[in-house]
Parts: structure tokens; C-alpha cells; sequence
């Protein structure tokens, strides 16, 4: 049995199956998600307990969306039509999910809606940027609450829900790659289980409509909300609280997130016992809680991960005080946040200790991480590598092919985000072919990245005229978030039947073990004047 | 008591999470606190992962101060060698002989003796591999061996008791077997 279906009082928990544990004692009904890496077990867990027993197969459904936007939709629909959601993603498939995130907090939601996001400073499991989702809390009115640990991530999921019901507006769980991927013991409540009774209500036409110039009043009652929510519950909830309140000195820290728990180490380390104001309200931040601190210290020091949101909101609101406050002059903006970093922050206000660290070999090789024995990948780029003429250009996508870019392949001279590997080069592939260069183009791209956001670039490339070859790479499974199932496996959707519907006329399906096929139609296809599509498909060894 | 700080490093698919759950079901058990810190995603895919372990009471960050460590765990000597910046100089190195070569670099396996000479607290190198595939015909069990060495050795605050309940109540049944006996295994040594 998982760990997270435990009858025990106290168990250990991974920080994302924390976001479960506390969705499935909230009594969540339907959960929805796209992989993605540090989100990628809140999904993977519901997925392997949904059928774990008669309680959840009745009363509890999950589904993988084919991206961020599809299942936030789906979560969006159950609840409309009743049943208590959640919906969980990495930070850049807030990006994807944002043009339907937005309407949701205007219409809000007739039942509880958690959205847990992870977040990645460091960017352990992300390319493309070292995203600050928090920032999607002012853009979307969205209350946002940050947990430090796993445990905190249980009671704050459960807290969430009750905020979401209690204001009919979805709440937003937002973590970070140290406290998804963070294991702590973690005390257990019951499970609750609620019969699944949907019915869409039609007694309220406007409800779920933004249409203006009903979407003005919509904002105005957002806006009305959220100070309702800033007043009755950021300002008096005990999920901001005051540590060490009692040391006197006249410097405090406020900290939000993982970051608190360094600071606290931080002062362990250094023999120091400076109050900080744990905050785990983000948006709306609680104002008035904040002017108290203001009020008692002479210097802050605001310490958070990534962009300086809640140091520039204290800034403001300490414009009345005598107060000075510090923050992103001493500690980074890019990159993860770590005790040593709090450590030498402090060392400037108080006596400095040094780390007693030995010294690194500098000329240990480096390992990147690779493909695995027996990957299809290994046959399909070795192929291409030898008949791809030198100048090609190859566009990489989000998989497991993006690790091409690293020797012995070098196969990669771009990568944005999902999809792109085509959009970006149909672009480059028309400027060339407007300009008589004859410079290919080939992009890759995976089955389930196909799915997500290769389609409408596709698309583009058959309506717009562009002659680039892309490479399917059909392994049958989303493989590098943790081997989650793609859609269409032995059954409709399938891959060709798409590609061919959308006009593409060169198209092949290959198994890149066949090199001499697989040569010759590269060669073949890199010559067409339309665009062209091979399929090369074998299962990764961990598809079922 | 002060809280104790275990890295384990090794390479992608060594095994380094199971490891880290059974070491938090035995903390659980002997009623202390633990917090630990992991990588997925890309990193699993044969490349260089340090899993950060805290063992004791309140334990704040589940991320170790540079120079803090009191064990490392290394399941391969350049990804032990690799852990060097959270060492100081009473961490105890714990260290699998086997060498994993980085793909397209040749093994100088002198160079890495030698680096592992310069270590100035206790070294204890351990042909794990070589002794999981002799007598459980798995090298896969390494890491348990390892830990079974680290606990038998009190090289970590764990009693072998609890490792063996976490190990049972963490590892799938029908590995429950071999991985116990990797940890007797690893009484003589």
C-alpha cells in the first residue's frame, strides 16, 4: 500500500504526496493534472491509488490532461458540476493553463478548487527559466499560500479548501522544487470520502460566463474578495506566525516558504535567536500583521526565493515606520536559496561564522545525465548525426530528447518550451526558404509533447508553407517526468492518423533500429517541398 | 542530541531513493525527526544525485550546511568524491569501490585513489559491488549492503532493528528476502 493511503497516526511523506494526502482528508473528489517535474508525483500518486479500494474507486476519479490547460478545464467542468477538485502542475504549466486560469478567478467555484503548483529555483528539473509563479497571484487574483514542508503542504491543502469553499474562489498551494521533493514525518487524519453527485446548475446563466460587460462587475467582486480575504483570514490565520518573538534585538526577518527553514538553521548554526515572521500567506498578504513587525524593529531582512515580491509589498508598508528593509542586497535573486546563503546574509548584521568546507577536486569529470541502455534515442540520433548535412539546424523540444544537447549527440540549437521544437522551426525554416538558403531544419519532438502543443505547430507549418522535417519520437510513454502514460496508446488518438489529417503528405512511421530505412527517408525528406514527418516509433523500456 | 547529517551520492538508478526511505521509516520508528531533500526527473537518467538526510529532533532545513556532514554515503567513488563541498573534516566517508565510468572519459583510477587519499577524516572503502555480486548475484544491493555496514559499525544512529522493520515495511515483498540478507551481509565487514 502507497504511504499515503496510511492508517497510521504519524507517516513519512514526500512533500507532493503531502498535496494528496491532504486533498484525499478534504474529501477531494476530482483530480486532474499534466506531468511535470517537480509537480509530477501529486498526479502520479492519485494515478496509482485511484483503484486502491472501494472508497476511492467510487467516490474519486483522476485523470492526466493532455496539458495544463485541458486538465485544468476538466477540473474547471467537475466543478461547476459539483465535486470538489484539485488540479496540480509545474510552474510552466501555469503558463500553458493561464489563459483559462484567469476567467476562473472571476467566475469562481461553486465547490473547493486546490491548485497546487511547484515551482523550480535552481531549475533541477527545468529547462526554459527559472520561473517565479508567484507572480500569477497579482495577475489573477489568485490567494496563494506558500508551505515550507510536507506537513505544512498537508495542513495548508486542507486550509485551502476550506478558504475555496468558505469564498467559492479556487486557492492556489504554490511549492518549490525543496518542498515537493522533501520527506518529513507527517501526522495523518481520517480520509474523507463524498459520494460523487454532479449536476451543473442552470439557475444562474451569468455564473460561469465572463462576458462583458458582466466581466467588469466580475473583477470589481474579485477585487471586493480578496480584501475580504485579506481582512477575515490572511490577517488573523496562525499560518503567519512569529518565531523567537521574545529575543530582543532590534532586527527581525521575515521569510517565506522552504527559506524559512534555513533561516531558522541558519541561526542554529550561528548561535543567533532573531524573531522571524514565518509568512504563509503570500496573496494577499497580510498588511496590518506586517506593520506590527514594522513597528518593533529598526532593520528587516526579507528573505524569499527568486524575484523580491513580498520585500517590495513590506518596502511600501514600511513607509510610516522607522524601519530599514533589507533583503535581495544580500541574498541571490537567481538560483535556489540555501542555508549557507542565510548564513553569510546574517554574517553581515551579526558575528560572521565561517564554513569549514573541504576543497573540491576541480578536475573530477562531470557526469550528465544520459540516455538509458536500450533507449530508442540512441539509434534515431546516431542515424541523424550521420546523414543530417553539417549546418542543419535541429530544434529540441521538453523530454528526455532534449539530453541530444549533450555530448556525444550535440544535437540541440534551441529550446524553449512545450511544442516549440516545430513552431520555432517553421519560423526559421519559411525566413531561410524566403531568402533561397537552403539551410534544413529538423526538429524533434516526443509523442506526448506532440500531444500537448505539437499539434497547433504543426498546423502552422501545413497552412503556413514551411518545409521543415520533424521527428516524432514515439517511445509510448511521457518518459522523462516519470513514465506516465500518453494518450492513445493501442487505441485512437493515433499520432499518424492526426499528422496525415492535418495535410502533411510526407510521412513515414519507422523503428529507428532499422538505420538503413530510417537514413534514406531522412535524406529523402530533408529535400521536400512541404513539411514531413517521421514517426520513429519503439516503446521506452519502461512503457507497459 | 545534535541532529545527524547523511548524504548519499551516487548515480542515477543506484537505488538512492529506496535507501532514503528505509533510513526514514527506521528514524520514524526510533521516534526521532527527519527531513530529507531528493532530486527527480533528469537527474535519474545516470546522472550525478546527492540525496541530503537529517536524523534528530526539530530538524528545521532538509538541506545540510556545507561542512556539516557527519556521514557520507558514496555508492560510487566520483560521486563520493563529488559530495566534497558539504564535507568537513570529521565527515566520515563511506565509500562503494566500484568505480562507474563518466561516458566519454577514460577511468584513471590512480587519479581517483589519489583524490581519495587527500580526504582528511576516516575513509572506509568497501568493494560493495563485488560482494553483493559474489554471494546475493546482485550488485543492485550495494547501497543496503552499505547501509547495513554503516549501521553495524554505528557509523549512523540507527539500530539494525529498525532498519530491518523500515526495510519490511518499505521495500516490495518479494525483495524483502535478498535485502535483509544484504544487511547481514554486511555484519562481518
Amino acid at each position: 500500500m502507497h504511504e499515503v493511503l496510511d492508517n497510521k497516526k504519524k507517516t513519512i511523506l514526500l512533500g507532493n504526496d503531502a498535496v494528496v494526502r491532504g486533498a484525499l482528508e478534504s474529501g477531494v473528489q476530482f483530480a486532474a493534472t499534466y506531468p511535470g517535474t517537480p509537480a509530477s508525483e501529486i498526479g502520479d500518486t492519485f494515478y496509482l491509488i485511484r483503484n486502491a479500494n472501494k472508497e476511492l474507486k467510487e467516490n474519486f476519479h483522476f485523470e492526466y490532461g493532455t496539458n495544463e490547460k485541458v486538465a485544468l478545464e476538466s477540473a474547471i467542468g467537475a466543478n461547476f458540476s459539483g465535486l470538489k477538485t484539485m488540479m496540480s502542475m509545474k510552474h510552466f504549466g501555469v503558463n500553458v493553463a493561464a489563459d483559462s486560469l484567469l476567467p476562473l478567478f472571476y467566475t469562481g467555484v461553486p465547490n473547493g478548487m486546490v491548485l497546487a503548483i511547484s515551482d523550480d529555483p535552481g531549475c533541477f528539473s527545468s529547462a526554459q527559466s527559472e520561473q517565479n509563479s508567484r507572480a500569477y497571484a497579482y495577475m489573477a487574483h489568485a490567494p496563494m499560500i506558500e508551505p515550507a514542508d510536507p506537513q505544512e503542504t498537508k495542513d495548508y491543502v486542507k486550509y485551502a479548501y476550506q478558504i475555496s469553499e468558505k469564498y467559492n474562489i479556487p486557492v492556489i498551494v504554490r511549492l518549490t522544487t525543496r518542498v515537493s521533493h522533501q520527506r518529513m514525518p507527517v501526522d495523518l487524519d481520517d480520509l474523507k470520502f463524498n459520494k460523487i453527485e454532479a449536476d451543473f446548475p442552470k439557475d444562474k446563466p451569468d455564473q460561469f460566463s465572463t462576458m462583458p460587460p458582466y466581466t467588469i462587475s466580475q473583477h470589481k467582486e474579485l477585487l471586493e474578495k480578496i480584501d475580504k480575504i485579506r481582512e477575515q483570514e490572511a490577517e488573523v490565520s496562525e499560518i503567519n506566525k512569529m518565531h523567537n518573538e521574545d529575543a530582543g534585538d532590534d532586527m527581525a526577518i521575515i521569510a517565506s516558504g522552504v527559506s524559512f527553514h534555513h533561516v531558522m538553521e541558519a541561526q542554529k548554526f550561528m548561535g543567533l535567536n532573531i524573531p522571524v515572521l514565518k509568512l504563509g500567506w503570500f496573496y494577499p498578504l497580510p498588511e496590518k500583521k506586517i506593520k506590527e513587525v514594522l513597528s518593533k524593529f529598526k532593520k528587516i531582512l526579507v528573505v524569499e526565493e527568486l524575484e523580491d515580491y513580498v520585500e517590495k509589498e513590506v518596502k511600501i508598508l514600511a513607509k510610516d515606520y522607522d524601519v530599514e528593509i533589507l533583503g535581495k542586497e544580500y541574498l541571490p535573486t537567481a538560483g535556489e536559496i540555501r542555508p549557507e546563503n542565510v548564513i553569510e546574509a546574517l554574517g553581515s548584521f551579526y558575528p560572521p561564522k565561517k564554513l569549514e568546507v573541504l576543497e573540491e577536486e576541480k578536475e573530477l569529470a562531470k557526469r550528465f545525465p544520459g540516455f538509458c541502455p536500450g533507449c530508442p534515442y540512441w539509434f534515431l540520433f546516431n542515424t541523424v548525426k550521420q546523414v543530417a548535412p553539417k549546418n542543419t539546424v535541429f530544434g529540441g523540444d521538453i523530454g528526455c530528447y532534449m539530453m541530444a544537447y549533450f555530448p556525444p549527440f550535440k544535437l540541440q540549437d534551441y529550446l524553449f518550451s512545450m511544442g516549440s521544437g516545430i513552431g520555432i522551426g517553421h519560423g526559421v525554416k519559411k525566413s531561410l526558404n524566403l531568402s533561397g538558403n537552403n539551410q534544413k531544419v529538423i526538429a524533434f519532438i516526443g509523442d506526448s509533447t506532440f500531444f500537448h502543443a505539437g499539434i497547433p505547430a504543426l498546423v502552422n507549418c501545413v497552412e503556413n508553407k514551411s518545409n521543415p522535417l520533424i521527428i516524432i519520437m514515439d517511445n509510448s510513454i511521457t518518459a522523462m517526468t516519470g513514465h506516465q502514460p500518453r494518450p492513445g496508446i493501442d487505441k485512437e488518438p493515433n499520432i499518424e492518423k492526426i499528422v496525415s489529417g492535418i495535410g502533411v503528405k510526407n510521412l513515414k512511421v519507422i523503428d529507428p533500429i532499422n538505420q538503413e530505412e530510417l537514413k534514406e527517408t531522412i535524406k529523402d525528406f530533408l529535400n521536400k517541398e512541404e513539411v514531413s514527418v517521421i514517426i520513429s516509433r519503439r516503446c521506452c523500456k519502461f512503457a507497459k | 542530541m545534535n541532529n545527524f547529517n547523511l548524504i548519499i551520492s551516487g548515480v542515477g538508478g543506484q537505488g538512492t531513493i529506496t535507501l532514503l526511505k528505509v533510513i526514514g521509516r527506521a528514524a520514524l520508528l526510533q521516534g526521532l525527526d527527519f527531513k530529507s531533500s531528493e532530486l527527480h526527473g533528469l537527474s535519474q537518467r545516470g546522472g550525478s544525485v546527492k540525496t541530503h538526510i537529517r536524523i534528530g529532533e526539530n530538524i528545521s532545513s532538509p538541506l545540510i550546511i556545507p561542512g556539516e556532514t557527519d556521514l557520507i554515503i558514496g555508492l560510487e567513488p566520483q560521486e563520493a568524491l563529488r559530495t566534497k563541498s558539504f564535507a568537513g573534516k570529521k565527515t566520515v566517508f563511506l565509500i562503494n569501490e566500484k568505480v562507474i565510468p563518466v561516458q566519454g572519459k577514460e577511468v584513471d583510477k590512480s587519479e581517483i585513489e589519489k583524490w581519495i587519499k587527500k580526504i582528511p577524516g576516516e575513509v572506509k572503502l568497501i568493494n560493495a559491488f563485488s560482494i553483493t555480486q559474489e554471494k546475493l548475484k546482485n550488485s543492485l544491493y550495494s547501497g543496503i549492503f552499505l547501509l547495513g555496514y554503516a549501521v553495524h559499525n554505528k557509523l549512523i544512529p540507527l539500530s539494525i532493528d529498525s532498519v530491518k522493520k523500515a526495510l519490511e515495511e518499505t521495500i516490495k515483498p518479494d525483495y524483502i528476502e535478498e535485502n535483509l540478507k544484504a544487511l547481514d551481509l554486511a555484519k562481518g565487514f
